[in-house]
């Protein structure tokens, strides 16, 4: 210890794990365990008189954290900035008269922590009392009751009975009205400060905050209007207390009384981590799992609250259309008159079309392919705009559709174009990402194509192909700041791949990242990334379900629908035999002649997520793959698998990606570079029609069958996009929802 | 040894105060120096503080008698030489400030002198952020009133004193952030700005000194928060006033996000007169570790209440017998002093006859210096109505951040307002103070405290008399449960919780005899 005596900085501790760093420290580095040069050095602190080695920079609650030791906590939420208001994570430092905030106290090397003494208790349970001074106890009608942390938290500070008798009573906050998703109940706020802290820095809406100043402190809109964004659930989570619930969910279940199950949410094509609360056979909400590569900890609204459209619209049973009306029928039945249905539309080859829906997973995109591809068919479309023909970007080399950068890798860039996208709407927690590294860092954001609200400012080059050529020529200040980027990062829309100057923006686009190579597509660093926005498209490119040149030409007579509700009727001729297999009388299925009423996706950076049904399908209803397999044997062209894990090995030959689950593959920067040429290669001579680019989502609220047919959705429509302004408290006319 | 050092020391001090106020004789002290014994050591006058000469006053004109203009400033001796000062660099005048022992004049009382030192940790140079001099004009303690004097008076002091405090910290500029009630404060203050700005004082070539130096004048809104440092900052910023969290500390991350420093009218204005005049002159007021001059603001119960200007250590009873004429009625009328602002404990009688007016001695007497304000009170005040009053202050005040401030002040303002009539259990007594330590130390910023303080004082010293009147009510209206509700509102029909005590059997004071 003794040669360690000269620096009186270091700390003073004998731990195995603090003599190494320092051995580290006096050889200037040379020996580095860790292979990660920008991690920061580590220091050593104790607590509770246990030794603990934290990153610098760490607040002292991650500290105790590490050394396992639990600190109760209100305000103190690890993706929001620091408040440090609540003080119920005050701990005892040495050398230190008062207790101290150990989520605002940055630790410090050799400090001694004690989480457990006399002082630590007796401030808790201070803090504790004062906070539930004022708080209205009203558990057993609170939604927040099972889950609250103030419940939890008094059980261990709390005292059994209260000293609060003040005659001049409790304080009275008046609710406020965010809209038809977040329920107030003010009084029980504790001024945590969550989810202001949660819209400012993460949704954009900054116009949530506190007002008025000690005891008469309240949180709300500074302005009376609801809270417009699309991350607007999230702040249910935060809330700590019930001071905000779910108005959707309000008193349907408490959580003792739900089945978790782990799933992964289709509604665009981030792929959140989610957990799917269900009793019996109903969903009862949906929350967010943290995955810090996809999600954070946050998830859309439409994820989070489009699960009632689960309950209405259902197909339950499969239909068979006589004359001009459905008719309930068997399985068998149904699949005879597919059979017959086929024979009599003499389709043949690629005149047999299968178009997959949005919500298609890839083991039922896996079968239908193999079984219209077994019928002699290379038909196989995708449910968007220009899906019936070969897609511009190409299907053989995956960095051409995906979003390489990866939804972290956004955090790094320094400049952003986006092109003929709204992350807000199809990718809204990818777009918050956006919004910390623009808030965070010196972020610049350029846009072409229509004028959205980001949350976050950008330079608007221009709404269509034109505006691209003139960012690519070099002209305008954006054009500077890009070329000066260190990780520059161009995010292509999905929309491009649909629009009339598809092919010329990525002949450009092909070119220009091909001439900046140097900084766009490095060996860690890819800056062209495309936005997809449907949960199943990148699944549905990567194992090619996507028609031949040929049979893109040819006229379909028998038309085989799998989840496909936004396809153009006027697109499928008035003579084919149409198959539907779905989960909801939307579009499609209108469409149909016969309705069969019916989970792996593919992110759009390319990264596997295993999804699990929650809940049985209702009625008859069958898995989307179990069906075409049953159908394929009808049709005596069985397909070679029986149960799902051999479906699986079947994807695993088509591309082992599909079934590695919850990893990324990443493309190098030579096969990137490669599919680039082709792209430019094959779309050489597209010209430029001028046309803008307009966003592909002008509802986020209704995007798709299940939010189409959610109520709590079409709320938001009414009080988002069309901006009525009504209120939506139960004390007036009670909602349908509530009664859903 | 350690004696006969110090004794040297303040032989020193004396000696040195006989040069400036050549009163005493100077053949005692030279017979100190020249036969030093143990006898000598013994014989050390005991130094009574006080009476302050007129020579050695720094705010010359804090009555407003004179031209508070650049003219009458110049004629004071403010700008005199002040690129001299400048010239001299950061860290001599640095040194002289740390030499001259001043502590912060806004009540914390912390060195100035390292304080300013933050400022210039190795290697700032090749920071490139901005560096900012903040001054705290936002004078809203109640019974405070010494800063008010100086903006209106001397406000050329305090602009000087920019430059010479932002110069020793290296700043690039300073903002002076003014309560916004003081409306004629506020224009002499902006009066004073744009005379120096044309007279050269201030600008890019600051008393032709070469250094940059820029000075705007902010005004506040009004709230009391915002006197605290970091609320000063985040409502500089344009944010609502709310204290933020230290560490970091402003000196690292204050204003806009570039290191600053916050310090009060008072600390700031003074800078430039040690500088000219030495640091030891001003070192030679006041006991050790509370040297200095200091303005006093005596208001109350007293037959001239006035701000004055006064050596540190002086006696408080000194003080009020002095400069405000004495206490109503005689000193025997004397019920207890605040010695230092709403924020600090009240003291009795008794102890108002043998403490300092300076941190330590008012530490010690377990109240505080604060700011300097002296609130008397005489026999005729209703004290627990007066600290009910301050609570009421506090509860309005507080801005509602951290949960102990923010619940606690409330409740402690309730169980104050019955206590004024006596409404209240005599066991509510220990259960304020319980929850006075629960506030206390637990806040983001010193309101908390600054709320608990008060109570902890009154029922220190006043405890009978809150005892008094609770029985008195009991007497008159008959028993009361905690929380305020006399038994014989409620209905005996209906089952009371048994933790209301009521059914409590009466006790008598600890305190009484």
């Amino acid at each position: 210890m003794l040669r360690l005596v000269s620096a009186a900085s270091r700390p003073a501790s004998n731990g195995w794990l603090s003599r190494i760093a320092c051995s580290d420290c006096r050889n200037n580095r040379r020996q580095s365990f860790s292979s990660t040069s920008a991690r920061k050095a580590d220091i050593t602190l104790t607590v509770d008189g246990k030794e603990v080695t934290v990153p610098q920079g760490s607040a002292l609650i991650q500290a105790c954290e590490a050394a396992g030791a639990t600190i109760p906590r209100f305000c103190y939420h690890d993706r929001l900035a620091i408040a440090g208001n609540c003080r119920m994570c005050l701990v005892e430092v040495e050398r230190s008269p008062k207790p101290v905030a150990s989520c605002a106290m940055p630790a410090m090397p050799g400090s001694k922590v004690f989480t457990n003494t006399p002082l630590v208790h007796e401030a808790r349970e201070g803090v504790m009392e004062f906070l539930l001074a004022n708080h209205p106890l009203d558990c057993p009608i609170c939604d927040q009751g099972g889950e609250c942390d103030l419940q939890d938290q008094s059980m261990r500070y709390g005292s059994d009975r209260t000293r609060f008798h003040e005659i001049t009573g409790k304080r009275a906050v008046e609710d406020k009205e965010l809209g038809p998703l977040v329920k107030t109940s003010m009084n029980r706020c504790i001024q945590c400060t969550r989810c202001v802290r949660f819209a400012n820095e993460v949704a954009g809406v900054e116009e949530l905050g506190t007002t008025g100043r000690g005891n008469d402190m309240q949180i709300g809109m500074y302005v009376e209007k609801t809270m417009d964004s699309e991350l607007s659930g999230n702040i249910v989570d935060l809330c700590p207390v019930g001071a905000l619930t779910s108005k959707p969910y309000a008193f349907h279940a408490r959580p003792w009384e739900l089945k978790n199950t782990e799933s992964i949410d289709v509604f665009d094509a981030v792929g959140s981590n989610i957990r799917v609360d269900s009793r019996g056979v109903q969903v009862m909400r949906v929350q967010p799992r943290t995955n810090d590569d996809v999600n954070e900890e946050w998830i859309s609204d439409k994820t989070r609250y489009a699960y009632d459209g689960l309950r209405f619209q259902r197909l339950t049973t499969p239909l068979v259309k006589q004359g001009d009306r459905f008719v309930a029928s068997s399985w068998e039945d149904a699949l005879a008159a597919v059979v017959a249905g086929l024979a009599r539309s003499g389709a043949k080859g690629d005149e047999i079309q299968a178009v997959a829906g949005q919500f298609a997973d890839t083991e039922s995109l896996v079968a239908l392919k193999d079984f219209v591809n077994k019928l002699g068919s290379d038909n196989t479309t995708l449910d968007q705009a220009r899906g019936s023909a070969f897609p511009v970007a190409g299907v053989d080399v995956r960095s051409n559709y995906l979003f390489n950068a990866t939804i972290p890798g956004v955090e790094q860039a320094d400049v952003i174009l986006l092109i003929g996208s709204n992350p807000r709407h199809e990718a809204a927690v990818l777009n918050s990402r956006i919004r910390k590294s623009w808030i965070h860092t010196g972020l610049e954001v350029g846009l072409i194509g229509e004028r959205v609200d980001t949350t976050y400012g950008y330079d608007y080059l221009g709404q269509d192909a034109k505006a691209l050529a003139d960012f690519i020529a070099g002209k305008g200040e954006f054009a500077r700041k890009f070329a000066a980027a260190k990780h520059p990062l161009i995010i292509v829309g999905s929309a491009i791949g649909e629009h009339a100057d598809g092919p010329a923006v990525y002949n450009a686009l092909g070119t220009f990242t091909e001439k900046n190579k140097s900084k766009l597509i490095t060996s860690e660093w890819n800056g062209f990334a495309v936005l997809q926005r449907a949960a199943s498209r990148a699944a549905a490119y990567d194992i090619g379900f996507v028609p031949s040149r040929k049979a893109a030409a040819t006229k379909p007579k028998f038309i085989y629908l799998l989840n496909a509700d936004d396809i153009d009727p006027a697109s499928i001729p008035r003579d084919a035999f149409v198959v539907y297999q779905g989960h909801h009388g939307d579009l499609g299925a209108q469409l149909a002649d016969v309705c069969l009423p019916s989970t792996t996706w593919v992110n759009t950076e390319g990264r596997s997520q295993l999804g699990r049904a929650a809940v049985p399908p209702p009625g008859a209803a069958r898995e989307d793959w179990k069906i075409i397999r049953a159908l394929s044997e009808i049709l005596d062209h069985a397909l070679p698998y029986d149960d799902v894990l051999a479906l699986r090995d079947r994807m695993w030959e088509l591309s082992p990606s599909l079934v590695r689950y919850d990893t990324l593959e990443y493309t190098s920067p030579d096969i990137a570079l490669v599919g680039l040429k082709a792209l430019v290669a094959h779309h050489a001579s597209a010209k430029v029609s001028g046309v803008p680019f307009l966003k592909p989502i002008a509802n986020f609220y209704q995007t798709d069958p299940i939010s189409r047919a959610s109520v709590t959705m079409a709320q938001c429509t009414r009080a988002f996009v069309k901006g009525e302004q009504s209120r939506f408290s139960e004390s007036e006319k009670p909602s349908q929802a509530a009664y859903a | 040894m350690g004696d006969e050092m110090s004794t040297v020391k303040s032989a020193h001090r004396v000696r040195h105060k006989d040069d400036s106020t050549e009163e005493l004789s100077s053949e005692d002290s030279a017979r100190s120096l020249g036969r030093r014994c143990f006898a000598t050591v013994q014989d050390t006058p005991v130094r009574r503080y006080g009476g302050l000469k007129d020579q050695d006053r720094i705010f010359t004109n804090a009555y407003l008698r004179h031209d508070h203009g650049i003219k009458g400033a110049l004629s004071r001796g403010d700008w005199h030489r002040t690129k001299d000062i400048l010239l001299k660099g950061d860290s001599w005048i640095i040194q002289s400030i740390k030499d001259s022992g001043l502590r912060g004049r806004g009540g914390a009382g912390f060195p100035s002198g390292l304080k300013w030192s933050f400022m210039n940790k190795p290697g700032w140079e090749k920071d490139p952020r901005p560096r900012y001099l903040v001054v705290n004009a936002d004078e809203g303690e109640p019974g405070t009133c010494k800063d008010r004097e100086i903006l209106r008076g001397d406000p050329h002091k305090l602009v000087e004193g920019c430059l010479v405090a932002g110069r020793g910290m290296n700043a690039t500029a300073a903002y002076i952030y003014i309560r916004g009630e003081f409306c004629q404060e506020a224009a002499h203050l902006q009066q004073a700005i744009t005379e120096a700005y044309k007279a050269g004082f201030l600008g890019k070539n600051a008393c032709g000194s070469g250094y940059a130096f820029d000075v705007y004048l902010h005004r506040g809104a009004g709230a009391y928060i915002c006197g605290e440092e970091t609320a000063l900052i985040e409502s500089l910023e344009g944010k609502q006033g709310k204290p933020r969290l230290k560490p970091p500390f402003p000196a690292d991350v204050g204003l806009f996000g570039c290191p600053s420093t916050v310090a009060n009218v008072e600390t700031v204005a003074v800078a430039p007169t040690i500088c000219r005049r030495g640091p030891s002159w001003f070192a030679g007021f006041g006991r050790e570790r509370n040297q200095g001059t200091k303005l006093f603001c005596i208001s109350g119960h007293v037959n001239n209440p006035c701000v004055v200007e006064e050596e540190m250590s002086i006696p408080l009873k000194d003080l009020v017998e002095k400069h405000a004429g004495g206490v109503r009625g005689g000193w025997d009328n004397l019920l207890g002093i605040i010695p230092g602002g709403s924020s600090v404990p009240v003291l009795p009688k008794p102890r108002c006859e043998e403490v300092l007016m300076d941190f330590d001695s008012l530490k010690d007497a377990q109240s505080g210096l604060g700011t300097g304000a002296v609130i008397v009170m005489d026999k005729s005040t209703d004290i627990v109505a007066a600290i009910a009053r301050f609570s009421q202050f506090y509860k309005h005040e507080s801005c509602g951040q951290c949960t102990p401030c923010r619940e606690g002040t409330t409740w402690m303002m309730n169980m104050m307002n019955r206590f004024v009539e006596g409404r209240g259990h005599p066991r509510e007594i220990d259960m304020l103070l319980e929850l006075t330590k629960q506030v206390e130390g637990r806040t983001i910023c010193a309101l908390g405290d600054a709320a608990a303080w008060p109570i902890q004082g009154l029922m220190r010293h006043f405890r009978p008399e809150v005892e008094r009147r609770i029985a008195e009510y009991r007497a008159r209206e008959g028993g009361v449960l905690f929380g305020g509700r006399p038994i014989r509102d409620v209905d005996p029909a209906l089952a009371i919780p048994d933790d209301l005590g009521g059914q409590l059997p009466e006790v008598a004071s600890p305190a009484a005899p």
